[in-house]
């Protein structure tokens, strides 16, 4: 059924239908009516699940992974700051290979204080051990919670689904909200291959020795290093299983069908903008009016940031003259990462061939309005103009 | 009236209820067989009393840019005060239809080259019994009578829908006396 909601809504609603069962949460802008929502849907005795308040995302995401450890579904979402109070846990929940689903509702990071929108939150906690994965729109953030649910606990890997603050959190569209046994019949109800039990007590996560070691069964048992490249490991491999989860979901509903990155016009572009969320979207209308005039502009929006699919993007990528990545975070001293990720994917592909050329554009900081004036000059200036300064960022919507 | 495109930007106070309307129309709007529809707040530091504004886009295709309105078809200004403090009519298109609660008559504004409707939908708000201040249903009606865009019963199922068991008969009932109540100027 198509309902007009706000994109806080369509992600309760997707983790209500995934039939959590338990959801600890700290209220922080934009993320508040997520939580707001999924404790009515809980109070109201529609989802069989325990609603944990906490007094700090630390706890939010440390009653997770205990809950998680003893076999249950758990979910959390935040923010920012929020998601920064996490970050010890959230090394941890990678770590002890907890299959935890998290949405961050993409906000600025203080100082100074900001409430509004970019990327910097979770592109800075991209190398945490998660899968992250950044969507559109609201019909990709209900339909993204339930898929990371099913790939979260295939590859016993954590999970962040990040969408917009306000930009889509606040925001109403329509989408559909799927029945709950088609939901039923893709997402099983979760079976932990291991769990705390107390009728068969376990250490889980101690103090792990450098090298290997045997343990008190006798058993060879892996030091630091092998878990950590098991970790990488299994990253690469959830590749494929993001991929084959994408293509049954696209065969039960009809929708989706990359889970890697959607692409908009670029078979004879010339020029591809890259980006991620909603604003990508938003390039579209962008890239019309290039082509209206007579400039093959194509866009890229990538969903999956890590693992990140670099042979299948630099693919995609190669074959255009330019490649325009506009972002709305920033390696501080350097360049935006996803600028630099794409550098490095069209680096290894293909030694021989000729490689287009990368400019990164930063934009939209703290919420700065993205107007499509701004991002059309922009665009075309890019795609117009010799390249003086590749290293050098552009920054669209600057005042200063 | 059928639209390839419209754009109306929704301008109202802290807790006035301007999201609210918006999306009451936005709803409706879906239901008319616009697959294109995004509502998109503009958020500040916002509380009671303070200056919001709210975009609706509708469109016979997916809307693509969430950016806030820049040159709306329509404004909706839920208090006339407003307009003495903000630009409202920033970017309204010649010809653009602006929406008025007021007590002022039509007589009272000179805005060249627009459509001008105004309604008391304060006082006829509280006529239908609602307390005074709940403006965002009888919005609607007035809304209704100058766009001539929607279905009016169609308006009338998504109010009472909205306001289920928070006095949706007065809502809906403000919405239909505001509809009779809205005096709509020619270019």
């Amino acid at each position: 059924m198509h309902i007009i909601e706000s994109g806080n809504v369509a992600a309760a609603l997707g983790v209500k239908l995934s039939r959590a069962q338990v959801i600890a949460a700290y209220p922080i802008t934009p993320q508040t009516p997520l939580t707001e929502k999924l404790s009515e849907i809980v109070e109201a005795g529609e989802l069989d699940a325990q609603y944990i308040p906490v007094e700090s995302e630390h706890s939010a995401l440390a009653v997770c992974i205990a809950a998680s450890s003893a076999g249950a579904r758990a979910f959390t979402a935040t923010s920012a700051n929020g998601l920064l109070y996490m970050h010890e846990q959230i090394h941890w929940a990678a770590g002890a290979r907890l299959p935890i689903v998290m949405c961050v509702v993409n906000r600025g990071v203080g100082a100074p204080w900001t409430v509004w929108n970019d990327h910097q939150d979770s592109i800075s906690q991209r190398d945490t051990g998660w899968i992250q994965i950044y969507v559109n729109d609201h019909q990709q953030i209900i339909d993204t919670v339930i898929k990371s649910f099913r790939l979260a606990e295939e590859v016993m890997i954590p999970i962040m689904v990040c969408y917009d603050g306000y930009l889509l959190s606040h925001t109403y569209m329509p989408f559909d909200v799927p029945e709950q046994d088609r939901v039923d019949a893709f997402l099983p109800p979760y079976k932990a291959p291991y769990a705390l039990d107390p009728e068969n007590p376990a250490n889980l996560n101690t103090v792990t020795l450098p090298d290997i070691r045997f343990d008190a069964q006798g058993r060879l048992a892996h030091g630091y290093m092998e878990i950590r490249y098991l970790l990488q490991e299994d990253m690469r491999k959830a590749l494929d299983a993001a991929s084959s989860i994408e293509r049954q979901f696209f065969e039960m509903f009809g929708r989706g069908g990359d889970a890697f990155f959607e692409l908009y016009c670029c078979e004879d572009a010339d020029y591809i903008a890259v980006s991620m969320g909603s604003l990508s979207y938003h390039l579209r209308d962008v890239a019309d009016l290039l082509r209206a005039s007579g400039i093959r502009v194509g866009v890229m929006s990538v969903h999956l940031y890590r693992p990140f699919p670099a042979s299948m993007i630099a693919q995609a990528l190669v074959h255009a003259r330019r490649i325009i990545v506009f972002e709305k975070a920033l390696s501080y001293g350097y360049e935006g990462a996803l600028c630099s990720d794409i550098k490095s994917a069209l680096f290894h592909h293909g030694h021989n061939q000729a490689r287009p050329e990368v400019l990164g554009h930063v934009l939209g900081l703290g919420g700065r309005e993205i107007r499509t004036e701004d991002l059309h000059e922009a665009l075309k200036h890019s795609c117009t103009t010799p390249v003086a300064h590749p290293d050098e960022i552009g920054w669209i919507g600057l005042k200063i | 009236m059928e639209h390839e495109h419209l754009e109306i930007r929704w301008h109202g106070r802290g807790g006035q209820g301007a999201i609210t309307a918006a999306k009451i129309v936005a709803k409706a709007t879906f239901e008319s067989g616009y697959p294109g529809v995004a509502m998109v707040p503009t958020f500040g530091t916002e509380r009671r009393g303070a200056p919001v504004f709210t975009s609706l886009k509708v469109s016979k295709t997916k809307i693509y840019d969430l950016s806030p309105i820049s040159r709306p078809d329509i404004i909706v200004v839920l208090d006339h005060l407003l307009l003495e403090e903000t630009d409202i009519l920033h970017g309204l298109k010649p010809g653009g239809i602006l929406v008025i609660n007021t007590p002022k008559p039509l007589e009272a504004y000179n805005f060249d080259g627009t459509r001008l409707a105004v309604a008391d939908v304060t006082a006829v708000s509280c006529r239908a019994g609602l307390p005074e201040g709940m403006v965002n249903a009888g919005i609607i009606g007035s809304f209704a009578r100058a766009t001539d865009f929607l279905d009016f019963a169609l308006l009338i199922r998504n109010i009472e829908e909205e306001f289920q068991g928070r006095r949706a008969s007065e809502n809906a009932q403000a919405a239909r006396l505001c509809y009779e109540n809205t005096t709509v100027m020619g270019y």
